[in-house]
């Protein structure tokens, strides 16, 4: 399964096989150099890492539980464990990578912080951490999401962000990323920009993975107390940008014995032109600072994605999971609204568990996967979803 | 010779580089509005093309890239506009643009094509140095195109050295930290930015951009640099002219100082 040849890694030179590198305008040369001079010396020093297990353990929550979901593993005749962080502080995944990086910008000796968040949950992370530590906050936010994710916008308001909608393309992720970018070119010298995802110009890829990769960190010991055995057959996530996938699939990577799968938003079909599964529809280009694969035209102009979860709404993916796709070292599946909505439903009937129309996605796979009775899958149950009610309220009808 | 050389070779007066989004306001105005610079009396052209993520541009410039977008403009469209520009077009050309619809059409291709119309050089923001010298200088090299770099505020010596060193042409020397358009003006900051760039004495000319916009703005930025760079005032011109030959003119003309 995996060729002995190809590594996963990130290169010197910031690379993932053919996809990564900094394709960034000269205005943000001397803030993305200084990071990428010092991201892994800061990281590695002994007081960050204190302060990083610190926050994880008693203002997150970690470690987040790895269940047996006994009700699913008997519908689909197999093992599934939900790796639960839906229940880290502010409702997802994204708060791991947020803790981080406030960790970075003040070692960089910034006091603002700048980010772009699509469904919200990185936005409300952003504002969590800077409130905690006492920081300027701004939020860029396209201006379909504000509308569609309410209450996480109500969230970041409380904890003193500024919330900016991005009123520019098809205002969703990707133009709040151009925002957040064009923040930064006109606030190098005293603001960091937290990215959100594994995208972006090297470093952020490897260090928002790096910070993720608790995840995976965890579900190794986890695995092994319960199973014996400190690998999976099968680790599902959902991939947008790819964050929680990333930090999932972590220390799985050279893990020949598990097979990594990431479910991509199709939205309406990949066919139907209303799409968001970029490994389907994608072709190589350069997006927000990176290479990778990126749905565009024959033109060359970014394509405006669509799906009905805020944070797969995304038209690239990051550079990690372009060359996993390509190297055919995960397997992706596309995994349209509808089939979302019934996942989201099924999971919080069987096990009391709303998930985030994102994390729908990835527990979709399980009608597709063909997994055996015996064989162990872990799901990233990568958020909560709570900020979706509305949109499940209208889609599954839930007020009739 | 490069046009771009000889201009900079022979020219002691502040020289004037105007910024014109391709295919805007109208689809098909490229021409007129190129034709209309060159009459006025501007020294290099630079040319937008347009992208649907311009992240270096501000609201004027990324307007107008999605308007000239939404009436149809592409790479192979632009080529075919400018096919026949020279000789009419006397002056340097430039292509500014991002490195994605570079990429889908083909470096190679696109070069290629740039040599045939008679384009002078690029300005690609997203293409940073070390992946130019490792994949493209050889490419822009063999069909005499020069890479415009840009260095702003907090560019390090260091790097403008090294800059200097790869680069051809001109330097595109950025006034302030900002997206285009950002801000107007120029300050004794900037001014003493200007000086301290000068005092480095590189090889390569520079010509100041963002934030010029008037005559008074124009000739603070050339006097620490050959000359300056417009690019969001005239686009605004450019969305809002009733009589476009006629303001192109009389704008350029009034940049210049002339009658």
């Amino acid at each position: 399964m995996i060729d002995a040849g190809i590594s996963f890694h990130v290169s010197e030179k910031g690379y993932y096989g053919d996809f990564g590198g900094a394709f960034i305008p000269e205005m943000l040369y001397p803030n993305v150099e200084e990071l990428r001079l010092h991201y892994l010396e800061y990281m590695m020093e002994p007081s960050f890492q204190k302060e990083f297990h610190f926050l994880l353990k008693d203002f997150v929550g970690r470690p987040t539980p790895l269940f047996k979901a006994e009700r699913l593993s008997a519908k689909y005749n197999t093992q599934i464990y939900l790796k639960r962080e839906d229940l880290c502080h502010t409702g997802a995944h994204k708060v791991n990578n947020t803790i981080g990086q406030i960790l970075m910008a003040k070692r960089l000796g910034k006091h603002k912080i700048v980010a772009e968040t699509g469904a919200g949950q990185h936005g409300v992370a952003t504002a969590t951490v800077c409130a905690l530590m006492g920081m300027e906050c701004i939020i860029y936010m396209g201006a379909i999401d504000i509308e569609r994710q309410a209450p996480n916008v109500a969230r970041m308001k409380m904890l003193g962000a500024t919330v900016v909608a991005a009123q520019s393309g098809s205002k969703t992720l990707k133009d709040a990323t151009n925002e957040a970018m064009r923040h930064w070119i006109n606030h190098p010298v005293d603001t960091h920009y937290i990215i959100g995802s594994v995208v972006g110009p090297h470093p952020y890829p490897d260090m928002v993975a790096k910070f993720q990769s608790i995840i995976s960190e965890e579900i190794k010991w986890q695995l092994q107390e319960k199973e014996g055995r400190d690998y999976p057959d099968y680790i599902l996530a959902c991939v947008g940008g790819g964050s929680n996938a990333a930090g999932a699939f972590y220390h799985y990577l050279d893990e020949p014995r598990t097979a990594l799968i990431a479910a991509e938003a199709a939205g309406q079909g990949i066919s139907s032109g209303h799409s968001a599964a970029t490994t389907f529809l994608g072709k190589p280009g350069v997006l927000h600072g990176s290479k990778s694969l990126l749905m565009q035209t024959e033109d060359g102009q970014v394509i405006e994605p669509y799906s009905i979860s805020a944070g797969l709404d995304y038209p690239g993916i990051g550079p990690l999971h372009a060359h996993l796709a390509t190297s055919g070292r995960a397997k992706f599946f596309d995994i349209t609204d509808e089939e979302a909505l019934a996942a989201a439903l099924e999971c919080s009937m069987l096990e009391g568990i709303i998930p985030a129309l994102e994390t729908a996605h990835a527990l979709a796979v399980f009608g597709k996967l063909g997994a055996k009775p015996n064989e162990i899958s872990v799901v990233n149950l990568s958020g909560r979803g709570d900020k979706d009610l509305a949109t499940y309220q209208k889609a599954l009808k839930l007020n009739d | 010779m490069n046009r771009i050389s000889a201009l900079f070779a022979s020219r002691k007066e502040p020289i004037l580089n105007i910024y014109a989004t391709a295919g805007y306001p109208n689809l098909g105005d490229t021409m007129l509005v190129l034709n209309a610079l060159q009459e006025g009396g501007v020294d290099i052209i630079e040319i937008g093309m347009p992208y649907s993520d311009p992240v270096a541009d501000g609201e004027t410039i990324q307007q107008s890239n999605q308007v000239s977008l939404d009436q149809g403009m592409t790479v192979s469209h632009l080529f075919d506009q400018l096919k026949n520009m020279r000789p009419s077009i006397s002056v340097p050309v430039l292509l500014m643009g991002y490195i994605n619809p570079v990429l889908q059409f083909g470096v190679e291709r696109f070069c290629q094509k740039c040599q045939e119309v008679g384009v002078d050089g690029l300005i690609l923001p997203d293409l940073p140095m070390a992946e130019y010298q490792q994949s493209y200088q050889s490419i822009f090299e063999r069909y005499g195109l020069f890479n415009i770099f840009l260095i702003t505020p907090q560019t390090s010596d260091e790097r403008i050295k090294q800059i200097d060193a790869v680069s051809e042409g001109f330097i595109y020397m950025v006034s302030s930290a900002s997206t285009t358009g950002a801000k107007s003006g120029i300050s004794t900051d900037q001014e003493t930015y200007f000086k301290r760039i000068e005092a480095m004495n590189l090889k390569n000319p520079r010509l100041v951009g963002f934030g010029i916009s008037d005559r008074e703005s124009f000739i603070k930025a050339s006097n620490g640099a050959s000359g300056a760079i417009i690019g969001s005032a005239f686009v605004k011109l450019l969305g809002n002219a009733k009589n476009l030959r006629e303001e192109i003119v009389g704008f350029v003309k009034s940049i210049k100082g002339l009658k």
